[in-house]
């Protein structure tokens, strides 16, 4: 590790220790009496000021003192973090990470802030920060210097206090004549050897003040005797206890040597002691996985060679080395896996803030925070996640008021819940709100024109309009929940991450939203499918089915895009046709039959070659446009096989079979 | 031989920046997140010196100095308190127990050599 910026260090730091803050504070408000949440918040801010005072976070500093002054006074039970204490801490919060990561923020923008603050530690007196005592300096000895007397505690030592150090700091401000006073020394047989049992009596000639001489005792002050009297009014002789021992100045040896070598297992020692978790630059990830990645094609390179091999050593290499990669490809997996906690937690000041800015009670229940997600997936549900979180409080969720009328509890509840359903993570969001209002939807869409008048819908399909971009059935467009410009958003954002997202809802129940995300965008389980001579991979979570398709369907089926499956119409497309292969094609057309959020789709190929571990090579930007193929793999023999865009691919079956139904009802059938 | 200083703080900027202000100055430094891994150093390796944080989780500074002190072979070994203004009372506390002495942040690193200076010579 490159020593980095302290600085820098701290800003990561104030960064874990403010989200700690919020998660603290946010717990602390169903249990006010919470001593520990109570020690860890006052820790967090006392860290945040002592850390920012030290690297020039002044400002920061300062600020977080009266926010720790009042918790200080929480821990001592001077104080209750009631709701508006613990409100006004979140601000404090944000204003101090704003100090922090903005340099060129205001200051003063906090004002208003510690004055609430005053309010409620002080009753309205401002909080002051307790001037230094200003150090009684006496004034410079009259004469040369100063008498003084010196009795350390008798575990001065013991304690770490090296009385020669103490006199030797003694002789630096002058010439000192040092008498040891050996009165308080006991028997040999009571003796403590770690004990200080010896004063000094010293006569110091000097200029500099009477402070300077505490100064050097200034860690034993408090417990030790020390006498400073001008030496001129000190009496000539010496007590009669004093005998006139002579500490001996030391040899000036044994002073530390300035070698950055002794860094070094310094450095190492460091890194034992230090936490059982370290942090790891996310592109490092990254580069690891895209090894164990070009690990697993070569792999599976050599497991088709020793396929083809009769040398049963190489075999036996062969399938060990694939065991082992594929051990490797799961932990390396496993790294890049967070726990959805860490996002969950940012939801409860997003709750928090939007259920006190429109005036209603919302209690969030979070289920299954320990559930690992790919770190990527998990940074881009951010937005997706907050802006149904504020649908469902602006929308969904009624006022205290309304929720009384309709028999409900006043405070709404909202339940957020993660788990793990085969490769697949399963995020729910679940309100008890008002549901989904079907017919002002549906109206809205005829109105826009996105369904037909009259269409049969199901309440899935129905609900899919939420998604199309410019719908919003939100009569006053309020400020948190955007212009309409949202859920189209939202469900591109999902789809990018190869997932899908659900609507669900019972009137006057509440709404349930669901995403479904793959753990991982890196590999995934796919089948491999031939067209012609070029192969494809469709992901095998998508993968409904596969059915044959006799000659005689197949020439049945000629022209016609529809297959007849157990009495369902499934749409089909022909990949041959799309991909324009020329290649003969087998007799035996396979069917597919993939499903997507917007409905189920057939792909005929020519033929289903099995199940593919395939790593994702994205393509290149050259080919941004092109919405068939999601992207690329490397085979086991070093060819190319393009990853299937599920969803754009039955989007495209779906809207292909729509206008061939309308044209087929104006003109007979028209060309597939 | 270089002086080993060992350094408990919670925070990582801390021990960075006392680690940085220290090895400059020819010291050998060990680093502790915690009372606990504090002590657990201290038992193994012969340190000459201990800085450590009075806030810190699974073992305060406060009880820190009270385990190091019936350490026999941290008798007379100074260890120094980094506090805060706001911190006199633990202070006192950790003092009582057999704190050396203390250091109060904001420090430059020069008054943590001087402070080091002064308590090793």
């Amino acid at each position: 590790m490159t020593p980095s910026d302290p600085r820098d260090i701290f800003r990561q730091e104030a960064q874990d220790l403010l989200a700690l803050l919020e998660t603290t504070l946010l717990d602390l408000e169903h249990g006010p009496d919470n001593a520990e949440l109570i020690d860890t918040t006052f820790r967090a801010l006392h860290t945040i000021k002592g850390s920012g005072a030290m690297f020039g976070f002044d400002a920061a500093a300062a600020f977080t003192h009266h926010v720790e002054t009042a918790f200080d006074r929480v821990r001592q039970g001077k104080l209750v973090a009631n709701h508006e204490l613990i409100s006004l801490a979140l601000r404090a919060r944000d204003h101090m990470r704003a100090l922090i990561e903005e340099p060129e923020v205001d200051a003063a923008a906090g004002d208003d802030i510690l004055a609430a603050l005053a309010v409620i530690v002080e009753g309205g007196a401002a909080p002051v920060v307790a001037a230094a005592a200003p150090v009684d300096a006496k004034a410079p000895a009259a004469g040369q210097g100063w008498h003084i007397g010196v009795r350390l505690p008798q575990d001065a030592m013991a304690n770490g206090t090296k009385p020669v150090l103490l006199l030797d700091e003694l002789r630096e401000l002058g010439a000192a004549t040092i008498r040891a006073v050996v009165d308080r020394v006991p028997t040999l047989a009571e003796i403590d050897p770690t004990g200080c049992y010896l004063g000094w009596e010293i006569d110091l000639v000097t200029a500099a003040p009477a402070s300077a001489v505490e100064d050097v005792f200034i860690f034993v002050r408090d417990e030790m005797e020390l006498t400073i009297a001008p030496l001129a009014a000190a009496p000539d002789a010496a007590p009669p206890a004093i005998s006139a021992v002579v500490v001996a100045a030391p040899p000036a040896a044994d002073k530390p040597q300035a070698k950055p070598a002794a860094s070094e297992p310094a450095r190492d020692a460091g890194r034992n002691a230090a936490a059982s978790s370290i942090r790891v630059p996310a592109f490092r990830l990254d580069e690891l996985m895209e090894r164990v990645g070009e690990l697993v094609i070569t792999q599976s390179r050599l497991r088709q060679i020793a396929a083809l091999s009769d040398d049963n050593q190489i075999k036996a290499v062969a399938e060990e080395i694939e065991r082992l990669v594929l051990e490797l490809r799961d932990t390396t997996m496993g790294i890049r896996m967070v726990p959805i906690g860490s996002l969950f937690g940012r939801f409860r000041r997003v709750v928090h803030d939007l259920s006190r800015d429109l005036g209603k009670e919302v209690d969030l229940v979070m289920h299954g925070e320990e559930t690992e997600l790919d770190k990527t997936v998990i940074e881009q549900l951010n937005d997706p996640l907050v802006h149904m979180i504020r649908n469902a409080i602006d929308h969904g969720i009624e006022g205290p008021s309304d929720r009384l009328a309709a028999g409900k509890a006043a405070v709404g509840r909202m339940e957020l819940s993660a788990e793990h359903v085969g490769t697949e993570v399963l995020i729910t969001l679940k309100d008890d709100g008002r549901g989904l209002d079907r017919a002002r939807i549906r109206a809205r869409a005829e109105e826009r024109g996105l369904i037909a008048p009259g269409a049969v819908l199901s309440d899935s399909e129905l609900f899919q309009v939420l998604f199309l971009p410019g719908f919003s059935t939100a009569q006053t467009v309020t400020s948190l929940s955007g212009r309409g410009v949202g859920m189209d958003v939202v469900r591109r954002t999902i789809e990018a991450l190869n997932g899908t997202i659900d609507l669900a809802s019972a009137p006057g129940q509440g709404t349930t939203v669901t995403l479904r995300l793959p753990l991982t965008l890196a590999i995934i389980d796919g089948l491999l499918v031939r067209v012609g001579t070029g192969r494809y991979v469709l992901p095998l979570a998508a993968v409904e089915e596969c059915v044959e398709m006799t000659p005689a369907e197949d020439a049945r089926a000629r022209g016609l895009s529809f297959l007849g499956l157990r009495g369902d119409l499934v749409p089909f497309i022909r990949l041959r046709e799309l991909f324009l292969t020329h290649a003969p094609p087998d007799p035996f057309q396979k069917v597919v039959v993939v499903s997507a959020s917007c409905g189920k789709v057939g792909l005929a190929v020519d033929q289903v070659i099995g199940q593919h571990q395939t790593v994702i090579k994205s393509l290149s930007k050259m080919h941004a446009d092109i919405d068939m193929f999601s992207g690329a793999t490397i085979l086991g023999d070093g060819t190319v096989a393009l990853i299937l865009d599920v969803s754009n691919l039955v989007a495209y079956g779906q809207a292909r079979s729509e206008s061939e139904r309308r044209a087929g009802g104006a003109n007979g059938r028209s060309a597939a | 031989m270089a002086k080993t200083i060992l350094t408990v703080d919670d925070s990582a900027s801390m021990r960075q920046m006392i680690r940085l202000a220290l090895a400059g100055a020819g010291y050998a430094v060990l680093e502790a997140a915690d009372g606990a891994q504090g002590l657990a150093t201290a038992r193994g390796r012969a340190v000459d010196m201990v800085l450590t944080d009075l806030n810190m989780p699974v073992m305060d500074g406060v009880t820190l100095v009270k385990e190091l002190r019936k350490l026999p072979t941290l008798t007379g070994v100074p260890i120094i308190l980094v506090t805060t203004e706001s911190d006199a009372e633990r202070k006192a506390q950790a003092k009582a127990a057999g704190a050396t002495g203390w250091i109060t942040k904001p420090f430059q690193s020069s008054q943590l050599i001087s402070l080091a200076k002064k308590v090793l010579g």
